[in-house]
């Protein structure tokens, strides 16, 4: 890459330097700060060195909400990467429909993330929701609020409405850069449909299913406003995800301490496991 | 006034790209860089343009420091291979968008874009969007683009390798008469010798990121300084053979080419030389007396109308003959060509020109 | 390999085509030889590519039948119809190595694992990518990915013809030569039919036994190489091959003379029944088969130069005669006296134009 060329390139770059000194570094080190300390109040603080450290990690409750946390994470990355694919593939590349198209993928994610909870939460209720009360009449034993599977259900359905799209959109941008005359060299050689996927289209998709995969992992695994507004996290804990349980420790139970340590330990195993996909893929796309 | 490059490097991820350049390139000229792909052309260009900062070296106009300055405060155009135009507007608007920019006034911007429109004959299309051109015509809008612009330095990037070969024919032989009623210092980079030859001027012959050699065009291609530059300066390819020169006589390793030194061959010590020569000047047949003829096999012919082109083989080097007429020889056949002495390259072993073809010269 | 029967075929994208100029391939009945190397040759949207793609089968003709070896494959689609094509830009699978890209059409094919073998082998060998079988296709250069597409129509054994749509655009003007020869060599060894478009008359002169010239739809001219130089049919086939391009004046001609402006020009043969209806007469000649008259020869036109363009291994004079521009083609040490020039014109070579069409003299 190119070596900077004018210094004064750095004065534009400053305010964006401060901001997220500001609003990412100054906070990680609040939190930092509150993981190795522990306080009765009064702004008295002691030094408790890694034991909140120690108690989440051995804590059952946390291995539970990091179970239920990959499960989640693990589900609907193998239900939205092979359907935002296969949507992709299934999409028109040229005439009235694209526009259509992708209008219609982009409306997903164009909701906010608490409408979207809402918009779920009413419409899996048994006594007014059009699915919870279509589900009744069908005779089908549904509720979501006290079942733990109806409630792992939803909660998954809901993230699959949500975010397949924006793996739709990135594959097919990934599959129009395509050139036309590699198409009809596959048809000239006489390749199968399953051929031209797996020689032409899956390596030309290759990066964007790179982003998408990454990016679908650090959102699920953060995932907190949708399963809230829909479930609160139960029934009991079914539905408490990581930053759920995060959530109701440091505001419920004030528990800062722990809180603070277990955000900490959230913090990195999202930037590892980033990290592990990212050199996998990326080594994996060399070696091709 | 001129531009000019003191020892000039770019190294870029440990790579060199370009190595010890120094050029000066003056006013109203036309300055051709000539070499094969990656030779260095394009990272050449992006340092005189400003986009890229030299890793050593200066950039100088005017005795100005030109090596920090930016592209935005520098004064130059570029032309690239794309035809790059704003398509949504028209020929006129495209033309006059720099003097927008520049804040000219309506009756200079009228007055300076019909001036362009008329050098470059698109008077006719200024109504129309970009689409709606050829090739031909969408590139003649980039480059009045450029020329309005009045920039000191005009870049053009292999400009014409994108259009089918009669426009490119045409707009070649406009080129030269364009240039020089601008005024403005002009680089122009191709892989082509002909275009070379034909926009004239000066040529800079690049290799490796390194200029072999810059002179006058004509100079260039008949006194290359060395066997890179006579190479690069050759399309056809350039013929070679390695020979011996002992007790007067010049002779390939096998003994097959064998004849007497004579004239600028004469007075070089014996020692190990390397011969170069131009496809038309290994003959067929026979061109006058003191031509001297070996066995080659034919590896194929090929005929464009006029002339045949015939790849023969001789021990390990490939050479070719323009040969005029029809001829269709058959391929693996043994035939007889001819080399004529007097139009030969001689280099030595540093492959640096030790004599040029005496009638060359004489012309 | 097949021969290839092309019976009243015509093209119009549009629905519906009422008038001629709807259409962007004009009625066309044409015959390809089983074994014959064709090319297709025209600037951009004559229509060259419209009829690759029909006979490659991404068109279906609006009009006509297409035939291989006999048997109508107008309605089949691309996979049925065993033709190979090499691409503008090289079209390669990315993650497979240059064997497993060679081995592709036949185990799509479903042919045994041993077939296979010594098949990719043997292509890879002809092609002299047999030390790269094992590396990725990825890395290699855009001369040897091209040689990758054409070994993957060579590996089939009932590949119809292979299709070539201007293979060369991306290569580096050296390797062309290189890639040229080594094509021409294998169609002698192998005898495939072959149809290569390009808009560039070297390459098409070069490869083809029978040129296939296209201007706006429609088919002006096919022959040999030979034939398109000497006695192009139409003056457009006169501009279009040869650079520069035939020279073209209006004239009247009486039996064997014509006359351009005040001057009389011998021509070959007689010219007596002219068709009738004639509203425009022209002579071309070629700037090859004019020369300079030398001091005090008789026979030459007056002429008054314009200018002088070197091109390295000739010069090209343009003059003026009779208000037209004529281009003559000067030896590399020729002179070219600025006053009192005089152009011979050689009589053999003068073609009569009647509306732009070529008319034959009587012997």
């Amino acid at each position: 890459m190119e070596k900077t060329q004018n210094n004064k390139a750095w004065l534009f770059v400053l305010p964006v330097l401060v901001l997220v000194a500001f609003s990412a570094v100054i906070p990680l080190m609040t939190v930092v700060n509150y993981s190795v300390q522990d306080t009765f109040g009064n702004n008295v603080f002691f030094w408790a060195g890694l034991e909140w450290y120690v108690q989440v990690l051995e804590s059952e409750r946390f291995h539970a909400a990091l179970w239920r946390q990959f499960l989640f994470t693990g589900i609907i990355l193998s239900i939205q990467i092979p359907l935002g694919v296969a949507v992709a593939l299934a999409m028109p590349r040229k005439g009235w429909g694209v526009p259509v198209c992708l209008v219609l993928m982009a409306l997903p994610l164009l909701i906010p993330w608490n409408v979207v909870g809402t918009i779920w939460q009413i419409f899996g209720r048994v006594d007014i929701g059009l699915l919870g009360h279509t589900l009744f009449n069908l005779g089908i034993d549904y509720n979501y609020t006290q079942d733990p599977l109806d409630a792992w259900i939803t909660v998954v359905v809901m993230d699959v409405w949500h975010w397949t799209s924006l793996v739709v959109l990135l594959c097919y941008a990934g599959l129009v850069s395509i050139p036309e005359a590699y198409y009809q060299a596959a048809k000239i050689d006489g390749a199968s449909r399953w051929a031209v996927f797996r020689y032409i289209q899956l390596p030309k998709m290759h990066r964007v299913l790179l982003i998408a995969v990454l990016l679908r992992f650090m959102d699920s695994f953060m995932i907190y406003t949708e399963p809230f507004v829909v479930t609160g996290g139960g029934p009991g804990s079914a539905t408490s995800f990581l930053s759920i349980d995060l959530v109701k420790m440091a505001i419920g139970q004030f528990d800062l301490g722990p809180a603070a340590a277990m955000s900490i330990i959230y913090f990195l195993i999202i930037l590892a496991v980033s990290y592990v996909f990212y050199t996998v893929m990326t080594n994996v796309g060399r070696e091709r | 006034m001129a531009l000019e490059l003191i020892e000039v490097s770019k190294v870029v991820g440990g790579q060199p790209h370009i190595s010890d350049v120094s050029l000066r390139l003056e006013r109203g000229s036309i300055n051709v860089l000539l070499g094969p792909t990656l030779a260095g052309k394009t990272s050449l260009m992006r340092l005189m343009a400003g986009l890229d900062k030299p890793t050593r070296g200066r950039l100088v106009i005017e005795g100005r420091d030109l090596t920090g300055v930016p592209v935005r405060r520098r004064n130059v155009a570029m032309v690239y291979q794309q035809f790059i135009n704003y398509p949504t507007l028209s020929v006129y608007e495209n033309i006059a968008s720099p003097l927008k920019v520049a804040g000219a006034d309506r009756p200079t911007i009228e007055r300076e874009v019909h001036k362009a429109a008329e050098l470059l004959r698109l008077t006719p299309m200024l109504e129309r969007t970009p689409l709606e051109l050829s090739g031909g015509q969408q590139q003649r809008t980039a480059i009045a683009r450029a020329l309005v612009k009045g920039a000191e330095l005009v870049l053009l990037d292999e400009p014409l390798a994108n259009l089918d070969y009669k426009l490119r024919e045409e707009l070649r032989a406009e080129l030269p008469r364009i240039f020089q009623e601008s005024g403005a210092i002009f680089v122009y980079a191709t892989t082509e010798p002909s275009e070379a030859l034909l926009l004239g001027g000066k040529t800079a012959a690049l290799h490796e990121g390194r200029v072999s050699q810059f002179g006058p065009t004509a100079e260039v291609y008949r006194r290359p300084h060395d066997l890179t530059t006579a190479r690069t300066f050759s399309d056809p390819p350039l013929n070679v053979v390695q020979v011996d020169k002992r007790d007067g006589r010049v002779r390939s390793p096998d003994g097959q080419l064998d004849f007497a030194a004579a004239q600028g061959l004469a007075d070089l010590p014996d020692g190990a030389y390397k011969l170069g020569f131009r496809p038309h000047h290994l003959h067929v047949d026979a061109p006058h007396s003191a031509a001297v003829a070996v066995n080659a096999t034919v590896a194929v012919s090929e005929i464009t109308g006029s002339e045949s082109f015939v790849h023969v083989d001789f021990g390990a080097e490939r050479w070719v003959a323009i040969w005029h007429g029809v001829h269709e020889l058959p391929v693996d056949s043994e035939i007889r060509v001819w080399i004529d002495p007097a139009r030969v390259f001689v280099f030595d072993l540093n492959e640096r020109l030790v004599v040029a073809p005496t009638r060359a010269q004489a012309a | 390999m097949a021969r290839i029967d092309l019976q009243g075929l015509a093209h119009a994208y549009k629905p519906n085509p009422k008038s001629e100029q709807d259409f962007a391939l004009k009625h066309l009945d044409h015959v390809w030889q089983d074994g014959g190397a064709y090319a297709l040759l025209g600037p951009s949207g004559c229509g060259k590519t419209t009829l690759l793609n029909i006979i490659s089968g991404l068109i279906t003709p609006t009009e006509g039948r297409i035939l291989f070896d006999g048997e109508d494959v107008t309605a089949l689609p691309t996979q049925q119809r065993n033709i190979a094509q090499v691409f503008q830009f090289p079209v390669i699978y990315d993650t497979m190595t240059v064997y497993e890209n060679l081995a592709f059409p036949l185990k799509n094919r479903k042919r045994p694992k041993a077939e296979i073998d010594a098949r990719v082998r043997e292509i890879a060998e002809m092609l002299e990518l047999g030390d790269s079988l094992n590396r990725k296709a990825r890395g290699l250069t855009a001369d040897a990915k091209q040689k990758i597409s054409l070994g993957r129509g060579l590996v089939r054994a009932d590949t119809a013809a292979i299709l070539f749509d201007e293979p060369l655009t991306v290569i580096d003007p050296h390797l062309k030569w290189l890639l040229r020869s080594q094509l021409k060599h294998l169609h002698r060894r192998f005898d495939f039919t072959m149809i290569y478009v390009t808009h560039d008359q070297t390459e098409a002169l070069t490869f083809a036994d029978k040129v296939v010239v296209m201007y706006e739809g429609e088919v002006v001219q096919v022959g040999t190489p030979e034939e398109l130089f000497e006695r192009p049919a139409h003056t457009f086939v006169g501009y279009f091959i040869g650079s520069p391009g035939m020279n073209i004046l209006p004239a009247t001609v009486e039996g064997n003379r014509a006359r351009v402006g005040n001057h009389e020009i011998a021509l070959q043969h007689s010219y007596r029944s002219l068709p009738s209806g004639t509203a425009k007469l022209e002579i071309g000649i070629r700037p090859e088969f004019l020369r300079i008259a030398r001091g005090g020869e008789a026979g030459g036109i007056p002429a008054a130069l314009q200018s002088v363009e070197d091109i390295g291994r000739y010069r090209i004079a343009r003059a003026r005669v009779a208000d037209r521009e004529v281009a003559v083609m000067c030896g590399e040490q020729e002179e070219v006296p600025a006053d009192g020039l005089h152009i011979v014109f050689d009589p053999r070579r003068v073609n009569v134009y009647a509306d732009g069409h070529r008319v034959e003299g009587e012997v």
